[in-house]
């Protein structure tokens, strides 16, 4: 089980975590523009990554704030944190 | 010709003191070039090499597999065999699966172990009850064997289920499949590969999938530790590592690959002789040849290809147990294990063609493909051959996701996503 | 009868306390101190067990967990009995019951010992080749299969045990109370972290702690000596922490370690009561020392698993610690200097060692000249062909190896002996270093895996023979050299220790030994549990199982309850022998968690019965228990299910109370809603892009119903939200959905619109709401709030206004879930009881009725409004639910508004919500039934479900609502519900059957 450090309450336990997937998939501005295969794009295909992966989480049992980890699925280490609307690192 | 097995054979081959067993399979170094490439060489992946020569008369073909075969899914799973799914389309493709694995042990002259003691699922809450029943006249419409049994018959098919009515979530009834039940999971890979082998089929292990050649929209071969090999059409059997593999054709897939958790106990004499399964408390339970309770965990809410899970899944699932079994406080876990899970957001799989022609999936089993190993090969190789789903996985195509014809089966598949 | 085994000496079993126990009905004794094992063989005892397969008769073989064959079944009491107990661990404790297993009729005779003549028929792997025919007979060999595998019988009863969780946050966890475990935990301690030190056993040393020799000293003084002191001195840490009879179970990644404490395993029957059995600890640790040290490895050798063969160490620990000889004539086998330690201890206790076999051709270490000098024969470059013996051993065949060492040669001697200790070298217990994701390294000169610290996937380190440091002098002096760099220490009290021990002549390594027969005829067992033989793995790899996993799975070596502690290395060097391999490439199989079986009961903790889940029950609760309300489970929460009164069946109450709601008044507990505060000031447009509707122009004080889509736009939750301010709405939601709607629109919010000011609060346990339905409901309220405005022109339907009752505030909503005017009381939770009662009263000259959930789906049925999760299942749209009036064409985006037009979800043959009514006015359809058109049609093709079904008391007739294909366009098309003993004609009807002109709202 990871350590997450909350950028608003610093390390904690994952399990009071909650994970949102892949970050940065905005939802389109303008989802009536897009073609259906569009709209599935951004409904349900997925990068997947194996490697360094940028992801949401949430610290739902605690401040409930979303913020973004930079986290390497291949040996779940975590290598940044980051608040929502900031900059990644490491891109 | 392989020499056949049976119980001649084992008293023969006692009188020359085994030495005389041939390979099981070959082991061989890739060729040049294959008129078909399987890319993974778990349960599903052979099973579809196996077709491909059998029914379609494909033989210059090559399984790869990045490690040793059957090392994936197909031998870290809990073994659950059983068609009761929902919606018609999951029901023919079970089924489908199922009739098959009924006759596998001698289609394959290797003994599968496939073991019909039954599966059933428990309903602890009245909308539980309405999804089963709803599940159980469904399936009885499409002619597969399920039954309802209240709250006494339940206790009655299986004693040792806590079915007091003062436990949190009580028994409220169940549905019971009878022809479902378990098989030996490393067993299948093995026949499956030795039956593939004597049709002459290459299976190439330690041989791990680098890149994915294209020529505009179609495939040229494959780039492996071992080299290139070139082929034109490419079927990808890589469960958990499909999106890996995907991501080398430049394509993405509706998959995450998160852990899922498996556990046996120390072995014990026959205690619980069917498989059971309680999606509402999240458990469940069979019991191996060998003695073993093996129990099914949940997912992870993460992807993660390190095949390890988080601890509080394990201590929750076994939570879930003591509550329906508390006979079993003392028993002890001997292992635990993880594998790669890739999940579809309806919960179905994907059996499908894709954009690059030559480009076949078969992937997003989720947290049950080892039920569908036979079935998902025959189906997966009717469709490499012809270019064209059988009937029985169309509806298992990557369009449903642009379309929204999902096949949603998450009442059916058993582990909460 | 049984012997007394026991020489009087020792510091560790305490003989004036005298321990009876019953092993297999016999009684005998032992001394506190004692494992079940050293008590056992005190009284002579080897046989203990049979194994798995080939039900051979196997005996007690090493001291610790890495027991394969003496494992036994404790008690038989059915809820507190225990199976496959290693009897190498348990502590012996008065009244102790232990029985051997896997045998029948009795472990000295055995019906399935048999199968040990059909071993030319079970080679590894036979059952995939056999049991086929004919093929409807799997079953019923695989009854026989089922009843002869297994080991110990599971209870039958549930535990009454209590097992506990303790969190440990330290500096530095040490696993392993062995001298380096010790040396570490000194300095650790020494420099102020806070530190733990677990130890599997109930006494701290390790194999040091009995180790009295002169070849081995520290400071001048014995090595056991020396550690003692240390020990003694460990109470002057206060920040050290001492966990014995604690085992470490896993290591988790980032640090996340398990422990099992055992607390009262040892303890006599009376000592238990009211004590926690077992103890989980949940450790994170900045850093981690694992000291686990290692096992010896036994040789493999024809007929190597006679009860009376054990390791070498152990017999040196059974008589230098427990006080215990394990013969009287014993002999050593051995590839390396340990068995000379072994030698030597039972030498000083006047234990005749016979003969030592030593498969070298020589060695110099002070050890072998101490025998040589003692006079001990020793037969070098020799090694055992067979043994003999079925019980127990009697002697022992050996002859001369090659020198190649892969044939015999010479005269064969025959050996007496009643014990063979085997020494094959030494296995670092690295388990706990892989299971935390680090790599291994193969050491060719020892033929060991040891952790390769460059790969170290924590903060942690490995030290003393786990990381192949097996001499004293090497182990110490890198222990303290890797401490000092790993906890960043400058000088360190243990700088300058003088060490002096035996250097250790080169092992010579044969992973499997020559036999005068062919291998063929011969048993050198692996994996002793699990009856796998060296011919096993070659018949494997002749068969083309290449990979050391597909060895493993085929042969079933390592897969015993010991995990193949004591067989991985062997079965790893036949394999690089047989293939010509390096086994530094072959890698090894993964050593899953947990290190030792860990009990269910210790891993689930408190956690069980009513701590199973929460339970949540509304403020209101106690008065429905005194009430008689049945209860259902809707998420974790309780709700009143029905109130029955008399000796009323559900039905009649349902019944009964449905009638008075519509007569009279009902009065309904509905506080489990979930209810989310939304203040901000541009609350209503995120409504709008959250609902389907619109909100924009919701006045003040007025209420509306939403549908709330997932992104695919499909239903996901529906609720009334009402405008209690221009910048402040109350939201309602779904019982079972609240907490989610919370995250998503939390998510929402947070990530996607961050530009909105809007603010979230769940208020769902700090309000409750209290449901007043029924053509007295005005009539009601009027009495307890007698100053509130209740005419339509004022206070009309779907609205709210702020009120008080008895000076509390409260806000009463006019919404109507069951289409009759109705009003919802919402009140602080602490009020709410007492508001509720005053509602009783103040109702009962109307007849006022308390209903429960059943109640209120038939009366929402019979209005045809949908309870989402019922009546849709995710893959329903608006539109499908005949709700497309909810769908605000005009609004430009909402969540899932895109997905509504995909080329699917537009099609119109999808399945629709519709109601039914059935030909027989009193047939009551099954929730969950299916519809179809043509029942003689093969494959049957199923329309759609039923989803709600009631009998209504205010229609006099069975009604339901249903989801069917095209059902919009299907009304009054007589459809079939095929049952299994019938078929019931149904009619597709309107969803709504009562009051279609909504009179009764404002009535």
């Amino acid at each position: 089980m990871f350590i997450i450090n909350c950028p608003y309450c610093g390390e904690r336990d994952q399990s009071e975590f909650s994970c949102g997937g892949e970050a940065h998939i905005e939802r389109p501005k303008q989802p009536t523009e897009l073609s259906d295969d569009q709209w599935a794009e951004y409904l349900f295909m997925r990068k997947n990554i194996k490697g360094i992966q940028f992801e949401r989480w949430n610290h739902a049992h605690g401040c409930r704030k979303w913020f973004n980890v930079v986290r390497d699925t291949s040996n779940d280490k975590i290598h940044a944190v980051y608040k929502m609307g900031e900059r990644p690192p490491l891109k | 010709m392989k020499n056949k097995y049976s119980i001649f054979s084992l008293i023969k081959n006692a009188l020359s003191n085994h030495e005389n067993w041939q390979r099981a399979w070959r082991d061989p170094e890739p060729k040049k070039e294959y008129d078909a490439i399987i890319v993974g060489g778990g349960g599903h992946g052979l099973a579809t090499a196996y077709y491909l020569a059998k029914k379609h008369g494909m033989t210059n073909i090559a399984v790869v597999e990045k490690g040793w075969i059957g090392g994936g899914n197909t031998g870290r799973n809990t073994t659950i065999i059983r068609s009761n799914y929902l919606w018609d389309a999951s029901a023919g493709l079970y089924d489908h699966a199922l009739k098959i694995w009924e006759n596998l042990s001698q289609e394959l002259n290797y003994n599968v172990m496939f073991s019909q003691r039954g599966v059933m699922n428990l309903a602890h809450n009245l909308q539980d009850v309405r999804d089963l029943k709803r599940r159980t006249h469904a399936n009885r419409l499409n002619g597969i064997d399920a039954v309802w049994l209240n709250t006494e018959e339940v206790k009655k098919f299986c004693p040792i289920i806590n079915t007091s009515p003062n436990i949190r979530y009580p028994v409220l009834g169940g549905t019971l499949q009878r022809r479902a039940g378990t098989a030996r999971h490393d067993a299948v890979a093995w026949g499956y590969a030795r039956g593939a082998d004597a049709m002459g089929v290459d299976i190439i292990q330690n041989c791990e999938v680098k890149g994915i050649k294209r020529n505009g929209d179609r495939v040229e071969g494959i780039e492996t530790n071992k080299g290139f090999i070139k082929t034109k059409k490419i079927g990808v059997v890589a469960a958990g590592h499909s999106s890996v593999i995907a991501n080398m054709a430049g394509i993405k897939l509706p998959l995450e690959s998160k852990p899922l958790q498996a556990l046996v106990s120390e072995p014990v004499k026959p205690i619980i002789d069917t498989v059971v399964m309680s999606n509402a408390v999240h458990a469940y339970v069979s019991q191996s040849d060998k003695g073993e309770l093996v129990i099914g965990a949940g997912t992870d809410a993460y992807i993660s290809y390190t095949q390890r899970g988080s601890h509080d899944v394990i201590e929750g699932t076994l939570k879930a147990i003591l509550e329906l079994y508390p006979i079993f406080s003392r028993m002890k876990m001997l292992r635990q294990w993880g594998g790669i899970v890739d999940i579809c957001p309806d919960a179905s799989p994907i059996i499908s063609k894709t954009n690059i022609k030559g480009l076949y999936f078969n992937c997003g089993w989720g947290t049950g493909g080892f039920k569908a190993t036979p079935g998902s090969g025959d189906l997966f190789a009717h469709t490499i051959a012809n270019d064209e789903p059988h009937k029985l996985n169309a509806a298992f195509n990557l369009n449903r996701f642009v379309s929204g014809d999902l096949v949603d089966e998450h009442g059916a598949a058993a582990v909460a996503h | 009868m049984s012997k007394n085994l026991r020489i009087n000496k020792n510091n560790f079993i305490d003989q004036t306390i005298r321990i009876s126990f019953k092993f297999n009905g016999q009684k005998l004794f032992g001394f506190k101190g004692d494992t079940l094992a050293s008590a056992l063989l005190a009284n002579d005892i080897h046989l203990v067990g049979r194994s798995f397969k080939y039900h051979r008769p196997r005996g007690i073989m090493t001291c610790g967990s890495e027991e394969p064959n003496a494992i036994v079944q404790i008690g038989n009491d059915p809820s507190s009995t225990e199976p496959n107990v290693r009897a190498t661990e348990i502590e012996l404790y008065e009244g102790l019951e232990a029985y051997s297993q896997n045998c029948w009729p009795s472990v000295n005779f055995d019906i399935g010992g048999i199968n040990n003549f059909l071993s030319p028929l079970l080679p590894a792997g036979f059952y995939y080749k056999t049991f086929m025919w004919p093929a409807s007979f799997w079953e019923k060999y695989e009854f026989f299969i089922r009843h002869s595998a297994g080991l110990g019988k599971s209870p039958t009863k549930p535990d009454t045990d209590l097992y506990d969780h303790q969190y440990a946050h330290c500096d530095v966890l040490i696993i392993g109370g062995g001298i380096s475990g010790i040396l570490s935990a000194k300095l650790a301690a020494e420099k102020g972290l806070n530190t733990i030190l677990i130890d599997d056993k109930n006494c701290l040393g390790g194999s040091t702690i009995y180790q009295e020799d002169d070849c081995f000293k520290i400071n001048n003084d014995y090595s056991n000596k020396w550690l003692k002191k240390e020990i003694d001195n460990f109470k002057n840490y206060p920040n050290l922490l001492i966990k014995k009879r604690t085992s470490l179970a896993a290591f988790h990644g980032y640090n996340y370690l398990l422990a099992k404490e055992n607390l009262t395993d040892h303890l006599g029957a009376n000592e238990r009561k009211n004590k926690i059995r077992q103890r989980l600890w949940k450790i994170r640790a900045k850093k981690v020392v694992i000291a686990t040290g290692s096992i010896e490895r036994p040789l493999i050798f024809n007929n190597n698993d006679r009860p009376g063969i054990l390791l070498s160490s152990s017999i040196k620990k059974y008589i230098d610690f427990f006080g215990v000889k394990n013969g009287n004539e014993i002999s050593l086998f051995t590839n390396n200097d340990s068995a000379y330690e072994t030698a030597i201890s039972l030498n000083k206790s006047g234990v005749k060692v016979n003969t030592i076999i030593d498969i070298r051709e020589n060695s110099t270490s002070s050890l072998v000249k101490k025998i040589q000098k003692i006079g001990i024969n020793i037969l070098w470059g020799h090694t055992i062909v067979n043994t003999n013996g079925y019980k127990r051993i009697k002697s022992i065949n050996v002859q001369k190896l090659s020198a190649n060492g892969e044939s015999v040669v010479g005269k064969r001697i025959k050996i007496n002996c009643d014990c063979l200790g085997m020494s094959g070298g030494w296995t670092p217990m690295v388990h706990l270093f892989t299971q935390s994701g680090g790599k291994l390294k193969f050491k060719d000169k020892d033929y060991i895996f040891i952790p390769d610290m460059n790969k170290s996937p924590s903060d942690q380190i490995s030290v003393g023979s786990c990381n192949g440091n097996f001499e004293l002098d090497d182990l110490i002096s890198n222990t303290i050299k890797n401490i000092k760099i790993f906890l960043d220490l400058d000088k360190t009290i243990y700088d300058n220790l003088n060490v002096v021990c035996s250097k250790e002549s080169e092992k010579r390594n044969i992973w499997l030994l020559p036999s005068d027969k062919p291998l063929s005829k011969t048993k050198p067992f692996l994996d002793f549990q699990n009856d796998s033989t060296a011919k096993d793995v070659k018949l494997a790899l002749r068969e083309g199982f290449k990979s050391i996993e597909h060895v493993k799975r085929y042969t079933t070596t390592g897969m015993g309850t010991d995990q193949g502690k004591l067989s991985n290395m062997h079965a790893l060097g036949i394999i690089a022998d047989t293939t010509g391999t390096n086994m530094g490439d072959l890698g090894t199989t993964t050593f899953r968690p947990p290190f030792t079986p860990l009990t269910f009961g210790s891993i689930v903790g408190r956690n069980v019965g009513e701590f199973f889940d929460h339970t949540r029950k509304t403020a209101i609760h106690d008065w429905h228990v005194e009430n008689n309300a049945k209860f259902e489970n809707v998420g974790q929460w309780k709700r009143a299910w029905y109130f029955p009164k008399n000796n009323e069946t559900m039905f009649q109450a349902v019944q009964r109370e449905s009638k008075a709601a519509r007569d009279g008044a009902g009065i309904l507990d509905a506080s489990t809603l979930g209810k989310i505060d939304i203040q901000g000031t541009d609350a209503s447009e995120f409504l709008n892009r959250v609902y389907t509707n619109a909100w924009s122009k919701l006045a003040i004080g007025k209420c509306r119903y939403g549908l709330m889509l997932n992104e695919d736009g499909m239903v996901y939750d529906d609720g009334v939200t009402t405008r209690l301010g221009e910048n402040h709405y109350i939201m309602t939601t779904t019982t079972g959905g609240a907490a989610n709607v919370l995250s998503k629109l939390e998510d929402y919010l947070q990530t996607e619109w961050p530009e909105l000011d809007v603010y979230l609060t769940t208020v769902t346990d700090q309000y409750s709401t209290i449901s007043i339905c029924g053509p007295r409901s005005k009539n009601i309220v009027k009495k307890i709030i007698p100053d509130l405005d209740l005419s339509d022109v004022n206070f009309p339907h779907m609205s709210f206004k702020n009120s008080k009752i008895d000076n509390v505030n409260c806000r009463i909503m006019r919404i109507s879930f069951t289409g009759e005017h109705s009003y919802e009381i919402n009140i602080q939770s602490n009020y709410a009881k007492d508001v509720w009662i005053k509602c009783m009263e103040a109702g009962k000259e109307f007849n006022i009725t308390p209903y429960g959930t059943e109640t209120m789906h038939l009366l929402r049925a019979e209005k045809g409004f949908i309870i989402t999760g019922q009546d849709t299942d995710g893959t329903l749209t608006p539109s499908d639910l005949q709700m497309d009036w909810i769908i605000g064409k005009k609004k430009y985006d909402f969540i899932g508004k895109r997905s509504l037009y995909r080329s699917d979800t537009i099609r119109e043959d999808r399945k629709q919500l519709v109601g039914l009514l059935t030909e027989d006015p009193l047939e009551v359809l099954e929730e969950g039934a299916q519809l179809v058109e043509d029942i003689n049609k093969k494959p049957v093709e199923m329309l759609g479900h039923v989803t709600s079904s009631y009998f209504s008391p205010n229609l006099k007739k069975s009604i339901a609502l249903a989801v069917v294909r095209s059902g919009k366009k299907l009304k009054g098309k007589r459809l079939i519900v095929p049952m299994e003993n019938k078929n019931i004609n149904v009619t597709i009807t309107d969803t709504v059957f009562y009051d279609k002109e909504n009179k009764r709202l404002n009535a």
